[in-house]
């Protein structure tokens, strides 16, 4: 009985946890739409930025990955 | 969750895999599989190293300069036949240019010797008329003498027979001056 | 897990849910204990990492060829891009860290689509290997600082430009934050590598539903084989990405170690 409420708190977490991935197609979207926004109004100068783009994607994208990976961790590991 | 597999995980291999072969939790937090990871990779990544470093850079580097170096050879090739090209077009032109002068001069030359047996030989025609021309003015004078000559002593002769007839008699004398003056005027 | 695949009767009675069973470390040779220096699934996946990386980079340039061909333009494709990353990127002091950089780069994106091979095993999904990754890339970062700079590396968190009542505050946050980077630069190799591969699984999972019951079966089955395809796409994408993320990070860091005055 114990159990099954600490199974279903962990559960009820994972799901809560997942949420966050949201927020981080949300901040994806973000760069993405703002670096497109700029680089159609200064195409010249877009070519030199797609790294700064990539590295601000994999900024946001890791905090996506860190609910994932709480949610991972609630129903495997606790 | 690791209470329900408890049962189970008692006969398994590892405290990470259950008896059925499935993970028990997240097999990324199984410490006992770290070492084996570590030491692994650590092998995996000095062995990379020296391929990379000793092999593989280097020889893409070499091929990358040899590129770049024929790359730049070609141009400078390139850019010598350009040059070379450029010059025989010059040559070609000015062989063009001095053929065009000498037949230019040929032609002129050519044009004032023919002016020249042209000229030489008008002069000679010039010469041949005008000598024809006084010879025949001499015929012409000759025969106008002769022909005045007889005029003349068709006109005696008619003037004494036309003075005969009227019953006078012709003084040859004045008859001939009468007639000489008249042919005169 | 486990218990999933034991008691999951509302799922149907076939239908067996194991997303985490592709990362098992199992030894190649018996059924004895993993210890640190058997021959595992990691080395079998490792060594063929190292043979690609070969077939690739040495095998594929021995012709040297002026004219190349097609395996000898990927290799220079290779090498220009990361060259040109840790130009631009690191500034040309950093060129002599070339060949450490390349060995990061191959590494991590060789493991990342031979992981993406149907039962492959993905080296780079398991914590303690990016960990060991990040770490050298801290550990190197830091000495080189030092090394560099001595006492002026410090001045990397003591932010000249902001004015002086903030300057603890920042330097206290910029601290943190340069501690954090390694586990923000594992996590996110091993944490992308996961997800995308145990998503691909519990979809898999939802595949075969049609052998169960017919009704549902017509819906999902298709419905998963279109995500599987779909996230399998994504996931090529992302094993490229996180691979270039992971390097031009490193090359970022050792800027900063480099050149320490922003």
């Amino acid at each position: 009985m114990e159990g099954d409420v600490v199974q279903m708190g962990a559960y009820i977490g994972a799901g809560l946890a997942c949420t966050g991935m949201g927020g981080a197609a949300v901040g994806v979207g973000h760069v993405v739409g703002n670096f497109l926004s700029g680089a159609l109004r200064n195409p010249s100068a877009a070519g030199g930025q797609t790294a700064t783009m990539f590295i601000g994607i994999a900024f946001s994208e890791a905090l996506g990955i860190f609910s994932f990976l709480v949610a991972l961790l609630l129903m495997f590991a606790v | 969750m690791a209470t329900e597999t408890h049962d189970t995980a008692n006969q398994a291999a590892s405290a990470c895999v259950d008896s059925y072969g499935g993970a028990i939790g997240m097999p990324q937090l199984c410490g006992e599989w770290f070492g084996n990871q570590i030491f692994w990779l650590l092998v995996a990544l000095v062995v990379i190293f020296f391929i990379l470093s000793r092999v593989a850079l280097p020889r893409i580097a070499s091929i990358l300069a040899e590129r770049q170096g024929s790359i730049t050879n070609d141009l400078a090739a390139a850019e010598d036949l350009k040059a070379k090209a450029v010059e025989a077009e010059e040559a070609y032109n000015k062989a063009l240019a001095d053929a065009r002068a000498e037949a230019q001069n040929i032609v002129a030359q050519a044009k004032a010797e023919i002016q020249g047996d042209l000229n030489d030989a008008i002069a000679k025609a010039d010469a041949e008329i005008a000598a024809k021309s006084a010879e025949s003015e001499k015929a012409i004078a000759e025969i106008r003498a002769s022909a005045l000559d007889n005029v003349k002593t068709v006109a005696k002769d008619t003037a004494k027979e036309i003075v005969a007839a009227m019953g006078g008699k012709a003084d040859a004398k004045t008859v001939t001056a009468a007639i000489n003056a008249r042919m005169k005027g | 897990m486990a218990t999933e695949s034991h008691d999951g009767a509302e799922k149907g009675a076939e239908l067996v849910f194991h997303p985490m069973d592709q990362f098992i470390v199992k030894p190649l040779f018996g059924d004895g204990a993993v210890g640190m220096f058997t021959v595992t699934n990691v080395t079998l996946w490792m060594a063929l990492t190292i043979v690609c990386i070969i077939a690739l980079l040495v095998l594929g340039t021995s012709g040297r060829s002026v004219v190349p061909s097609r395996i000898q333009s990927i290799a220079e494709l290779c090498y220009g891009f990361i060259r040109k990353m840790v130009e631009d990127v690191a500034s040309k002091e950093a060129l002599p860290y070339f060949p450490y950089i390349m060995t990061l780069f191959i590494f991590i994106v060789f493991s990342n689509f031979l992981g993406l091979l149907p039962g492959a095993f993905t080296t780079t999904s398991h914590i303690a290997v990016t960990a060991v990754l990040a770490m050298m890339v801290f550990l190197t970062v830091t000495i080189l600082g030092f090394v560099k700079n001595g006492m002026g590396f410090l001045s990397l968190f003591w932010i000249s430009a902001a004015p002086l009542p903030l300057r603890p505050i920042l330097a206290l946050i910029e601290i943190i934050s340069y501690f954090v980077r390694p586990v923000s630069h594992s996590i996110r190799l091993a944490g992308n590598m996961m997800a995308g591969h145990a998503v691909i699984k519990v979809f898999a999972a939802f595949a075969p539903m049609v052998l169960i019951s017919t009704g549902i079966g017509l819906v999902v089955t298709p419905l998963s084989i279109l995500a599987i395809t779909a996230i399998y796409a994504l996931e090529v994408l992302v094993a490229f990405i996180q691979a270039y993320v992971f390097t031009i990070l490193t090359c970022v860091y050792l800027k900063d170690a480099l050149h320490p005055h922003h």
